[in-house]
């Protein structure tokens, strides 16, 4: 009993939740094995792998010892600081693919769309979280207007991925604050009527293309419809018990397009089945479970709101990504969370379970 | 830093708005899952089958393998067609790192044309950019080593070897064996409408004439095939399981390749066909038309101006020994004699006045003798041996076209002799019927008089003449002509062509007796046309020889002014066979307007048997009894 107390208090004093941290490290070792074999196998890639997975990891440890009250001091500076980034990029920044997502700071390219993965739901929580709950009217316009800022900024880019992140992000706090029905069901008409005049004024030609692709991924199959079609024969083929670890064809033989970033899910369903998915699908419904957990037992509604916030944004990347990959979805640029190659976005969100993990450790300090 | 707020809040009320709401989204994403999943089994598990066939549709591609073409002997075993690799230079543009560049400098190694450039860069317009596409056909061995050692300089470029036919012997068998070139999109339609087309997609090549042609099912042997996993770009990873190639049969021909060289060198530059035929089983040992052509220059394209080169007024083309058409002349009288012996026409006893020239009562036209005062008293043995026309004329006039056209067609006039390639011409044997339908006209009896010296009308190929002789020598057992022997897969070996017709039968045998003996004197008495051709052969021969006026040889030849003379010269004919008492050999000759049988015809024939029978010594005991 001494010792499992000493135990606790070691975690609690690091700052660590040990069922969170339990599962996301299962989820590293995941991803490592499923990297390994999507990226054919190259050291090289593993290794940047492997050192992105370490700084990610450094990055969670960090925020976990920020307190949610500095939190809360740094939320504006951020917000802002993070506002005139994304305004440089559109101005200064560094094209990749056709988007222009990149900011070169001299030493090193950064993406301010991942800081204000961070700093969109911290604004919006602090500022909702200042007020009683549920907010009035005026409260939630300018929640609002903190959130559709930063997405129009980055939709723009145009990065539409990052933009739904970073608008449900801040959704969600607005949902999770209370925010009634009727207005939630008033708002989604809204949004259902503007879906017409965003498609032909606010969408890009590759993005209606994706839409129109995923509408009939075989209409096109050797173009825009190939990554569907061939994702979609690699889950499929997997079936129940998966062709086995890197025994997948259409990732092995390259089939399969961005194999080891945006349709990585291919490569596990295929290589693991819906075996190898339900266990995937299992750990991620626990790290949601106790991210909502940590949510309601946080200290305050800051706590509550970001915690909750940053806990459902993590379950958008999981649905827009698998829903993607399986066709249930249009294309939308959005990594696997925690198994996808690819390194600025896990080192986002592990720092957003920094802190979640913040949260979750501040007020058991305060219990004690 | 933060404004203190005056409204105290209710935070346990805030707490539980909280809760409900962080339970309401779990709610949904639990149910957001259930959709997820729901989808996944329906993909995974549900259609798995279809996926997992389209995931294999991806992966495996199946690579046919040609099969090697049968080899072609002669029957000494002797390689007359065979399967040499040639070396061509192939790209891979995918795997080449500037194109433009790299060909410029191997064009300064090897030599590669304006030509083949553009043809080039045209082909992978066409293909995907992981084929590799020949750029240079046909190396030398020299271009090989200069490109073998500067190979590394160029990724992406690759020399391929494939075998592709030869034909050691060039223009000395083309007639009988033709030749394979690359298959054509009218032949793939023919192939496929065969079923045959998925045996032919892996080979380049096919049978376009002779031999080859006629035979080509048997040479081209079973494709094989190679399952290989592919990547996206089409690269082979590995082969997952292969089917070997079953190789085209190997064919064993009755052609002696020695005599056919003499039989082209005894030709020289003369237009005309040489066939020489097994008479113990109709097998051909020698088949050649002259002038012939290398066929070599077939098998990979030939050039329009090479094939220009071919379509001059001596008709190489022409397959003289099946698709000429010459009077048989004088070398039909010993089988009108026995049809006039068979029909009692005459006698072997009966003698005729022979005044130079033969003529209907009350018509004025002469049909003249060779010999213009005439042979004198004639019996059937002396019209054969001096072949005297006058006497043929009688009796061809008494016998009437019918029966004359009806008996002689029991020999294989007029009808194909079934030799096995397709260039082949019935020619014409005259009856009524054909005169009727070709000039809507009716037969009138002077023109049978003519038929009866194997002129007017009648027209034989080299090979027809030689088998009516060979069914004459049997005295009526028909082995019909046949170049190919034998069929050898792997240690199967197949007999072909060793079936006999229906034999020709006399109402009275001995008929066959007068009509070779009298061939046999042809060229045995120092009267006899032949004689002086074959003195001193140390095998007994017979033969029978035939001087055609020359009325036209193949169908739609033109007559240009320049020629005109010389093609207008009698075409020499002759018939021959030895040893008498056993033929072993059969000869049939035309050399076209080249004047008498007796003077160029026999001395060929001499040639030929002498070789014969050099390559093929008569026991000594039989030598003995003649």
């Amino acid at each position: 009993m001494n010792m499992l107390h000493d135990k606790r208090s070691i975690w609690m004093r690091m700052h660590l939740d040990l069922p969170l941290l339990i599962a996301l490290l299962l989820m590293m070792a995941g991803s490592i094995a499923v990297v390994y074999s999507a990226s054919g196998q190259e050291n090289a890639m593993m290794m940047r792998h492997l050192t992105r997975m370490g700084s990610a990891f450094i990055a969670m440890v960090f925020l976990a010892q920020i307190s949610p009250a500095t939190l809360k001091r740094l939320v504006i500076p951020m917000y802002c600081v993070g506002l005139l980034m994304l305004v440089g990029v559109l101005l200064f920044g560094v094209s990749s693919k056709g988007a222009q997502r990149w900011l070169n700071l001299g030493i090193t390219r950064f993406q301010p769309s991942e800081l204000m993965k961070l700093a969109v739901p911290m604004m919006i929580a602090w500022y909702i979280g200042r007020q009683n709950l549920p907010p009035r009217p005026l409260h939630l316009i300018i929640g609002f207007a903190i959130v559709m800022l930063p997405t129009l900024l980055i939709k723009e880019q145009p990065d539409l991925g990052t933009s739904i992140l970073i608008a449900s992000s801040g959704i969600f706090v607005l949902f999770l604050s209370g925010l009634s029905w009727r207005l939630i069901g008033f708002l989604s008409t809204i949004v259902a009527m503007a879906a017409w005049p965003f498609w032909h004024y606010g969408m890009h030609d590759y993005q209606k293309q994706r839409v129109l692709t995923f509408l009939d991924p075989e209409s096109d199959p050797l173009g825009s419809g190939y990554h569907i079609i061939q994702s979609k024969i690699a889950i499929g083929s997997g079936g129940i018990e998966g062709k086995g670890w890197l025994q997948g064809t259409q990732s092995q033989l390259e089939f399969l397009p961005e194999r080891h970033t945006d349709f990585i899910f291919s490569v596990l369903s295929e290589e693991f089945g819906l075996f190898g998915v339900c266990v995937l699908l299992s750990l991620y419904l626990f790290i949601i479970g106790r991210g909502l957990y940590i949510a309601v037992n946080a200290q305050d509604a800051f706590g509550k709101l970001l915690a909750g916030a940053l806990t459902l944004t993590f379950f958008v990347y999981i649905f827009v990504n698998i829903g993607m990959v399986s066709g249930l979805l249009p294309v939308v640029g959005v990594p696997l969370p925690l198994i996808s190659y690819g390194g600025t976005s896990m080192v986002t969100l592990m720092a957003g379970f920094g802190i979640i993990m913040s949260i979750a450790t501040d007020k058991r300090m305060l219990l004690k | 830093m933060l404004k203190q707020r005056p409204t105290i809040r209710d935070h346990s009320a805030e707490a539980n708005l909280f809760a409900r709401r962080a339970f309401v989204g779990f709610v949904f994403v639990l149910i957001l899952v259930a959709l997820l999943l729901s989808n996944l089994y329906s993909i995974q598990v549900e259609h798995h089958q279809d996926y997992q066939t389209r995931s294999n549709d991806n992966r495996i591609k199946v690579i046919p393998i040609a099969p090697n073409r049968g080899l072609i002997y002669d029957r000494n075993g002797v390689l007359l067609a065979e399967n040499k690799p040639v070396y061509n230079l192939e790209v891979t543009p995918e795997d080449v790192t500037d194109l433009t560049s790299s060909l410029n400098q191997v064009s300064k190694l090897i030599g590669i044309s304006e030509q083949q450039k553009a043809d080039f860069l045209d082909s992978i317009k066409h293909t995907r950019r992981f084929k590799s596409q020949v750029l240079k056909g046909r190396l030398n061995e020299q271009e090989v080593a200069i490109f073998s050692v500067n190979q590394h300089k160029f990724p992406g470029f690759s020399i391929e070897a494939r075998l592709a036919r030869f034909y050691p012997y060039g223009d000395t068998l083309t007639h009988a064996l033709g030749y394979v070139a690359k298959l054509n999109k009218k032949e793939l339609t023919k192939l496929k409408q065969q079923d045959l087309a998925t045996n032919y997609r892996a080979t380049h090549d096919i049978g376009k004439l002779g031999i080859e042609k006629y035979y080509e099912q048997m040479l081209h042997g079973q494709v094989g095939s190679q399952s290989v996993e592919v990547n996206n770009r089409g690269r082979i990873i590995r082969t997952l399981s292969s089917t070997p190639p079953v190789p085209g049969s190997d064919l064993v021909l009755t052609l002696d390749i020695g005599l056919q060289q003499i039989a082209q060198h005894v030709l020289k530059d003369m237009r005309g066909a040489i066939v020489v035929m097994d008479a113990k089983d109709g097998g051909i040992l020698a088949l050649y038309s002259n002038p012939s052509y290398d066929p070599n220059l077939f098998v990979h394209g030939i050039s329009s101006k090479n094939y220009k080169a071919l379509l001059n007024p001596d008709r190489p083309l022409i397959n003289r020994t099946t698709q000429g058409r010459y009077a048989p002349a004088s070398t039909v009288k010993p089988l009108m004699a026995i049809l006039a012996l068979e029909e009692e026409i005459v006698t072997e006893a009966t003698t005729m006045w022979d005044p130079g020239f033969f003529q209907i009562q009350n018509v004025e036209h002469k049909w003249r003798d060779w010999k213009r005062w005439g042979h004198g008293h004639v019996d059937v043995y002396k019209a054969i041996e001096e072949s005297c026309d006058t006497y043929f004329y009688d009796a061809a006039y008494r016998l009437g076209i019918t029966k004359i056209s009806n008996f002689m067609n029991r020999f294989g006039y007029g009808d194909l002799s079934g030799i096995d390639i397709h260039e082949e011409t019935t020619a014409i044997l005259p009856s009524k019927e054909w005169k009727e339908n070709r000039f809507k006209e009716s037969w009138w009896r002077g023109d049978t008089i003519s038929v009866g010296i194997g002129q007017g009308y009648w027209t034989a190929t080299p090979i027809q003449i030689a088998n009516a002789t060979n069914i004459l020598v049997n005295k009526g057992i028909n082995h019909p002509p046949h170049l190919v022997q034998v069929a050898k897969k792997e240690d199967a070996v197949e007999q072909i062509n060793n079936d006999e017709k229906p034999p020709v039968v006399l109402k009275n045998p001995d008929n066959w007796r007068i009509a070779l003996d009298a061939m046999h004197n042809t060229v045995k008495k120092v009267t006899g046309t032949a004689h002086k051709a074959f003195k001193g052969a140390n095998y007994d021969p017979a033969g029978k020889t035939g001087t055609a006026q020359v009325v036209s040889i193949a169908q739609g030849e033109r007559y240009d002014a320049q020629s005109l003379k010389e093609r207008q010269r009698d075409n020499a004919i002759y018939i021959g066979f030895a040893p008498f008492n056993d033929p072993q050999i059969v000869v049939s000759i035309v050399v076209e307007n080249t004047g008498g049988g007796s003077s160029v015809g026999a001395p060929i024939a001499r040639q030929l048997m002498d070789y014969y029978f050099a390559a093929n010594p008569l026991p000594i005991a039989k030598n003995d009894s003649l």
